[in-house]
């Protein structure tokens, strides 16, 4: 085992899944048909993998935090407040940015298939896609948070946002106490993907 | 229809399988799978959005459950290449076993450096699907609706879990281009698009959740005015029956 650890992959590669090597398949197919471009899907990848993820996101938190006129507009015009950042596009294209407060708390799901907006957070995890999540964060969706570490008082209206059509939900966490002060950089290295899904909070300061 | 895919209340699955840290893509075939799902690789006639969900959703729902959910996209893609006629399963059988011999089978490219080259503006544009509106919307934001009970074989965006269910509508969106026609290709159809929220007691009966919401983006042609008398609704939303119980 250990001789494979040096991260060399030229010999004794691990044997292909059925469903990597009927991947690998159709893609070989249609490239040998001139039926797809390999350069354009590296791209996709690369784009997916390495530019657009919930770093974005974070800086539009940041930016409502520190900014109220841009926190309005956020919440008014979500797609608009989100462009003035530079994100925006596929998966993003109608977006709606809802507040938790200290009597609301909001969290974003898609029970039909996986819909999640891209621009600000990039690809859904696992988890989000899991038969788990979707069955069951409509129905008891304060089990499910108490479960992954949010525990919400009673008093708290829970507000769950089934995204059925092309319009793309995103959380704006609430301000953590102790962040008084900070920078917007700092503000959003406090902002996680989970928080603007909804299944936790912003993290606290440390102190 | 009435798929594997709808999925929301269902009873039995357990613990949400949370990881705090993954990568995007677990192995590099599920990024080749994305790649081809997002540039219609191989299709004669690109498919909508719509429809490519449509393709998911009719995977026999054995095999839905079965399968990863790269692997769903996988299936529904190769479903779309057979049968367009652009592949056949005993190409791709054969070519399996090719590279299973023998990796380099799989190094083939195709390039295309003008479409590659469009692809951070066709990700950064997106594609909308909101439409010039046709006609004035039929409900306001505070009206009272009730989701009509459909069972289309086709595809839809009404859950199961919210048809004959009454709610209020909270937010609209123009005109929206209208799944159930455009996933057949039968036309977008653009519909208004209203948010409607529903109380968790309406959804899921009297021991559900308290103070809990669920809201969805419904097209118009799912939803009727609500008529039903307050004193009726209570009754249906299990207000009235607990406050007898008392």
């Amino acid at each position: 085992m250990s001789e494979h650890d040096d991260g060399s992959s030229h010999h004794h590669p691990r044997p292909l899944s059925a469903a990597a090597l009927r991947a690998q398949a159709i893609e070989a197919l249609l490239a040998e048909k001139g039926l797809l471009a390999s350069d354009a899907i590296d791209k996709i990848v690369e784009i997916y993998t390495r530019d657009i993820g919930p770093l974005n996101g974070a800086r539009v938190v940041a930016r409502a935090w520190s900014d109220a006129g841009y926190k309005q507009r956020l919440l008014r015009d979500g797609t608009a407040a989100i462009a003035e950042l530079g994100f925006g596009g596929l998966q993003g294209e109608h977006m709606v940015v809802v507040e938790n407060t200290p009597r609301v708390h909001n969290v974003v799901c898609c029970t039909l298939c996986s819909c999640y907006p891209w621009p600000v957070l990039g690809l859904p995890p696992s988890w989000y896609k899991s038969f788990e999540y979707r069955a069951r964060i409509v129905r008891e969706p304060r089990a499910v948070l108490r479960e992954l570490g949010l525990e919400l008082p009673a008093t708290v209206e829970v507000r769950v946002w089934d995204s059925s059509a092309e319009v793309r939900y995103m959380v704006l966490p609430e301000r953590p106490p102790g962040s008084e002060g900070l920078s917007e950089a700092e503000l959003s290295a406090l902002v996680t993907r989970d928080a603007m899904i909804g299944v936790a909070r912003a993290l606290s300061p440390k102190r | 229809m009435n798929g594997m895919h709808d999925i929301g209340g269902m009873d039995g699955f357990g613990r949400v399988p949370y990881r705090d840290r993954e990568p995007v893509f677990h192995e590099p075939w599920e990024g080749r799978v994305f790649g081809m799902m997002m540039t219609r690789a191989g299709e004669v006639t690109p498919p909508t959005l719509d429809a490519s969900r449509h393709r998911i959703e009719r995977l026999e729902p054995r095999e839905y459950l079965a399968l990863s959910y790269y692997e769903r996209w996988l299936a529904a893609k190769e479903r779309g290449l057979l049968e367009a006629g652009v592949l056949t399963a005993a190409a791709i059988a054969a070519k399996m076993a090719a590279i299973a011999a023998d990796p380099a089978a799989a190094a083939v490219r195709h390039e295309d450096a003008v479409f590659a080259g469009k692809i951070p503006r066709i990700v950064a544009e997106g594609s909308p699907a909101a439409r010039p509106t046709r006609g004035r919307p039929r409900f306001a934001v505070g009206e009272r609706v009730i989701t009509r009970n459909l069972h289309p074989h086709g595809h839809t965006r009404l859950p199961r879990y919210a048809r004959g269910k009454r709610g209020v509508i909270t937010g609209y969106h123009g005109a929206h281009v209208f799944p159930d026609t455009n996933a057949h290709g039968r036309g977008e159809h653009p519909q208004h698009l209203y948010t409607v929220r529903f109380a968790a007691r309406e959804l899921w009966g009297a021991a559900a959740e308290a103070k809990t919401y669920v809201a969805l983006d419904l097209w118009q042609s799912y939803l009727e005015p609500d008529a039903t008398p307050r004193r009726r609704r209570a009754a249906a939303s299990g207000k009235a029956q607990r406050k007898r119980v008392r």
